[in-house]
């Protein structure tokens, strides 16, 4: 039902309006005679306020606010893939198409084009019983990604009719025998989690071609990663990394109130770089939404539900969907900014005390899940999100919110990014809680001694951590031969393993296999100074072995035949110790 | 007639820079505002907030004066709007945009609103052209790229405005001769800074490509707000309508924010962090925002704000938000300065996000990355050791990092001090070489070997 009042009051991007009877939580608006779009975020008596997704200047008293009688609604169906949307699911090229380079006001476009035609082919036919989450067709979205058409939740029938052919988003492609009529699109409540069967555990990692998270702090496929960094250690890059390079089906990128300049790097080399598994453009696989941090506060509350919506529905065909949310602050002081201006009583550094249930509500919408419908099918998101922390203090609300929640902890470190060591991931605080779940996996996917080999890389680093503290002290002197070696191989383990240039033309992913024998080599590399040791070998002469410089390039080394040189470098690290034996 | 219904006497309260008019009807925010002071003074402001009871309006001037009764407002129906034409370029403007050169007004050949649209992020070009500095810290390890918002964090008595004005003198794109323009926005700096910079674009003869906004320490202090946007105006209108390069040098960034706090207190605002307030972020995003390229058109709005880290301290929201939104940072140190080492660049902290967008084959040289990777992480592990030596002293160390050591001294000596030399960057890179040659070949494992074979000097 459809009501409409009048603005009494406007204070930022909130508004108030009398004499709106009839209006719900959540619904959306139409505000002023610009028709801007709003949400309904408080009711007192038939006073609405009204969370406003565009710039309010110019808006005066009296202008006409209606209430739309349906919530803010996501459009699903073929098109979203390689489309860039603002954070109410506007599609920008269209808007710039309308209004030119600048983002103007009061703009309605639909969000999926109406008029594009798309080849659809039945998988059912006339007879058959479907109900909510059942494939009824299929189109071929981009060249790599298959969309399932699927009966929307909550409705189910016997088909009666089914066609076959091209056809625009709007149009009917089956028909029900109670009446229902099915078409490409389905509009779903943007704030409401899709349904789905069951929620299963997470056995199987979310591989991202990075040493330091693969192999030391791995993400389930269906888990949470969120990644803390002051400005300048690189979370931006890593998001992009992930969405370049990770193995996903589907990519949604949420960029929230971030750089509009880091959003055109996206833009201009996603449809260059190909996916390393099909060879396709990046862009076939990826959804941005994106609200940069000059575009209004309310749309980018919006944008993490506009994204995480648009990732449930690509779940639902069965499909391992990432979401990189870049950065879920600026999302939490869109929620803080909108809160303050309700005059809200504040909680932590006036953060409304719902953050921490709001950001549980959000992180909680990934996971893996059996879907629903008849199929078997099994879907995953797998959450990434960047938080920005004032001052790079984890002690904040957002970080320590986010730490509850989250599987594992990507802790970003000033003191590595200003050496340039990227990705600067700080091992020390960094965590994973999946190791035990995924512990199987890699025994059996790629070698039976993975587990052991990362104990043993923590001990070492763990170990390094107090010979420096030695070191600070006293100086090298002091320490020991094998203390010497022991800390020349967490230096080569940071520099030569954990250490990945994001911008390498080979180094930039880096596949388990090839992870797992830099591993050996580093480990022979390290037997092979202890025996020396117990040769009698000077130290000096040990670290300066040639064979040490090789370690450094081997980052360098491409993929195919990798394993080959790995074994010839191990053999001349075996040649070096018989030559000793002489 | 509605001229008439348009003014009002109902002044109620004054708050700070605040007044509360009531019953007003029909105005709407952002509205400009006409305050006439019963001696027939005239001070201006804005609506900031209206409800069925009252208009909230900032003053944009000192309330000295103004009192509830016999003040009348007058609404104007119009948001805060800029004149533009080409005949900017060479004027002076105080902060709410009206010349102060003695000149008459522009004749526009446009109207527009100040608060300026977003650009549209899918009509962004991406920044891709080396702007050439002279300094080696930038150019070497943090290149400006055109497009980019490149602050300088300062201290107070760290030589930012010097740096600035060498920037601004030296700043060339290679094999290029196109139209550029300088707008230069003060924001409640002294007298004695904008005197340096208007001296500084005199002298390097770039003043007919200058447009001057000027709100200086003692005028007043709201007006500040609206100053940058009044700038950043006319670079968008120079840059994408006019197809000019323009540098916009923004300077203090903290008296602005310092500004926007005392507004927000005088609305009895929730305050942030350190009384500023939440929305600061986004406030300042909306600023340095206003930078980059549009496809399609050839100018660009490259930004260079300055600002004063307070008691030197980064993680202050004033250099914090700044930085979370700015595409790095040219950090000063005190510690250099105070060694009289100039420019006194911290290259650990300062960054460059587009650097990449603007190095490499074709653009600069192909072994730039590399060398910059490697300068930053034996400079790191210099200082580190520097620590450790002043601890355990210089005899407690190996030979290698003696050789690391010397090298981050002469890295400072030699490559961050210049002086007022303006470098080229085939000097800068060289120099780069040369201080890499202290060090074995073996070290150098950021830099591919055939760049190593091609310009290692060492033995």
């Amino acid at each position: 039902m459809e009501s409409k009042g009048s603005i009494v009051k406007v204070s930022g991007p909130a508004v108030v309006a009398g004499g709106m009877v009839g209006s719900r939580m959540y619904n959306r608006v139409i505000v002023g005679a610009s028709g801007l779009l709003g949400e309904v975020i408080r009711l007192e008596g038939d006073r609405a306020t009204i969370q406003v997704y565009e710039d309010t200047t110019g808006l005066s008293l009296g202008e006409d606010v209606i209430d739309a009688g349906e919530p803010l609604l996501v459009e699903l169906g073929p098109g979203l893939l390689t489309s860039v949307f603002d954070g109410v699911q506007r599609p920008l090229d269209a808007i710039r198409q309308e209004l030119g380079d600048f983002i103007g006001r009061g703009i309605v476009v639909p969000a999926l084009s109406r008029t594009r035609q798309w080849p659809f082919v039945p998988t059912v036919k006339a007879g058959t019983s479907v109900s909510g989450g059942d494939v009824i067709g299929a189109i071929a979205e981009t060249p790599r990604i298959e969309h399932q058409v699927l009966v929307p939740p909550g409705t189910s029938g016997k088909v009666i009719e089914i066609r076959e052919g091209s056809f625009r988003v709007t149009e009917t492609v089956a028909v029900l025998d109670n009446g229902t009529t099915l078409t490409l699109i389905q509009k779903w409540p943007v704030r409401t989690p899709r349904p789905f069967r069951e929620r299963l555990s997470s056995t199987v990692p979310f591989l991202t071609g990075q040493r330091i998270f693969d192999f030391l702090f791995p993400l389930a496929a269906g888990g949470t990663a969120i990644v803390p960094g002051g400005f300048g250690t690189g979370k931006t890059v890593v998001e992009q990394t992930l969405a370049k390079y990770a193995q996903a089906d589907i990519i949604v990128y949420v960029g929230c109130g971030e750089r509009g300049n880091e959003m055109t790097e996206v833009l201009a080399d996603f449809p260059e770089l190909t996916d390393p598994v099909s060879g396709r453009p990046l862009m076939e696989r990826t959804v941005l939404v994106v609200n940069t941090s000059n575009m209004p506060v309310a749309a980018r509350e919006a944008s993490i539900y506009t994204g995480i919506t648009i990732a449930e529905y690509y779940r639902d065909m069965g499909y391992r969907v990432a979401l990189m949310a870049d950065s879920t602050s600026r999302w939490a002081e869109a929620l803080r900014e909108i809160s303050s201006r309700l005059e809200e009583m504040p909680g932590e550094e006036g953060y409304p005390t719902y953050l921490a249930t709001r950001l549980a509500n959000f992180y909680e919408r990934g996971g893996r899940v059996a879907c629903l419908g008849g199929s078997d099918r099994q879907g995953s998101i797998t959450v990434v999100s960047a938080i920005s922390p004032p001052g790079g203090d984890f002690s904040e609300p957002v970080t320590q919110c986010s730490m509850r929640v989250a599987g594992t902890l990507w802790a970003l470190d000033s003191d590595l990014a200003h050496r340039r060591h990227f990705p600067a991931i700080d091992w020390k605080r960094s965590y994973s809680l999946y190791l035990t779940s995924l512990e199987d996996y890699y025994r059996r996917s790629v070698a039976p001694d993975w587990s052991e080999l990362r104990r043993e890389m923590m001990a070492l680093l763990q170990q390094e951590e107090e010979l420096q503290e030695v070191v600070q002290l006293v100086g090298i002197d002091a320490l020991q031969d094998p203390q010497r070696i022991a800390l020349e191989l967490s230096r080569i383990i940071r520099d030569d393993f954990l250490r990945q240039h994001a911008f390498s033309e080979v180094d930039a992913a880096c596949p388990l296999e090839k992870q797992y024998w830099m591993l050996k080599v580093i480990f022979a590399y390290q037997s092979l100074c202890q025996d020396l040791l117990k040769k009698g070998r000077p130290v000096e002469e040990i670290l300066n072995l040639p064979v040490r410089e090789e370690l450094g390039r081997m980052k360098e080394i491409p993929v195919t035949g990798f394993v080959d040189r790995a074994k010839k470098l191990m053999a001349r690290m075996d040649k070096e110790r018989e030559r000793e034996v002489e | 007639m509605d001229l008439l219904t348009r003014e009002y006497g109902t002044l109620r309260s004054i708050a700070g820079p605040l007044l509360f008019v009531e019953g007003v009807r029909r105005v709407s925010i952002g509205e400009m505002v006409a305050i006439l002071l019963p001696e027939g003074q005239e001070r201006r402001g804005q609506v900031i907030e209206i409800s069925e009871r009252y208009a909230v309006v900032q003053v944009l001037e000192t309330t000295a004066g103004i009192g509830t009764t016999g003040t009348r407002l007058r609404f104007s129906e119009s948001v805060a709007r800029m004149a533009l034409s080409p005949d900017l370029l060479g004027r002076r403007f105080n902060g709410a945009g009206e010349p102060i050169d003695g000149l008459p007004d522009i004749l526009p050949e446009r109207w527009v609103g100040i608060i300026g649209n977003p650009i549209n992020p899918v009509a962004r070009d991406k920044p891709a052209h080396f702007i050439q500095t002279g300094f080696s810290t930038i150019d070497g390890l943090n290149t400006l790229v055109r497009g980019q918002k490149l602050p300088i964090f300062s201290g107070s008595g760290l030589p930012a405005k010097e740096i600035a004005a060498q920037i601004l003198r030296q700043a060339r794109v290679a094999g290029e001769a196109t139209e550029f323009a300088v707008v230069f926005a003060a924001m409640g700096i002294t007298f004695r800074e904008a005197a340096f910079f208007l001296d500084e674009f005199e002298k390097s003869g770039v003043s007919e490509h200058t447009v001057v906004f000027l709100n200086l320490a003692d005028d007043p202090t709201i007006e500040r707000l609206l100053t940058p946007r009044f700038a950043l105006t006319a670079a968008e209108y120079l840059a994408f309508t006019h197809h000019r390069h323009v540098l916009v040098i923004l300077t203090d960034v903290t008296n602005y924010c310092e500004a926007l706090r005392e507004i927000a207190t005088a609305r009895e605002e929730i305050p942030g962090r350190r009384g500023y307030p939440g929305y600061m972020y986004t406030d300042l995003a909306t600023i340095y925002e206003r930078a980059g390229r549009i496809r399609g058109r050839p100018g660009s709005v490259t930004q260079l704000p300055i600002l004063t880290m307070p008691d030197d301290d980064i993680t202050h929201p004033i250099p914090d938000l700044t930085g979370y939104i700015t595409e790095g940072q040219i950090v000063l140190s005190r510690d250099l300065h105070r060694k009289g080492i100039y420019p006194p660049i911290d290259v650990l902290p300062s960054l460059s996000r587009l650097m990449n967008l603007g190095i490499g084959e074709g653009k600069t040289r192909a072994d730039h990355r590399g060398v910059a990777d490697q300068l930053y992480a034996f400079y790191a592990q210099g200082r580190d050791l520097r620590r450790l030596a002043a601890i355990v002293g210089e005899e407690g160390l190996t030979e290698s990092d003696k050789r690391l050591l010397k090298f981050a001294e002469r890295f400072e000596q030699e490559f961050v001090s210049q002086g007022p030399e303006d470098r080229s960057l085939e000097q800068t890179l060289s120099l780069g070489w040369k201080l890499l040659s202290l060090l074995p070949k073996e070290r150098l494992t950021r830099i591919k070997p055939d760049w190593i074979q091609r310009y290692y000097k060492g033995g």
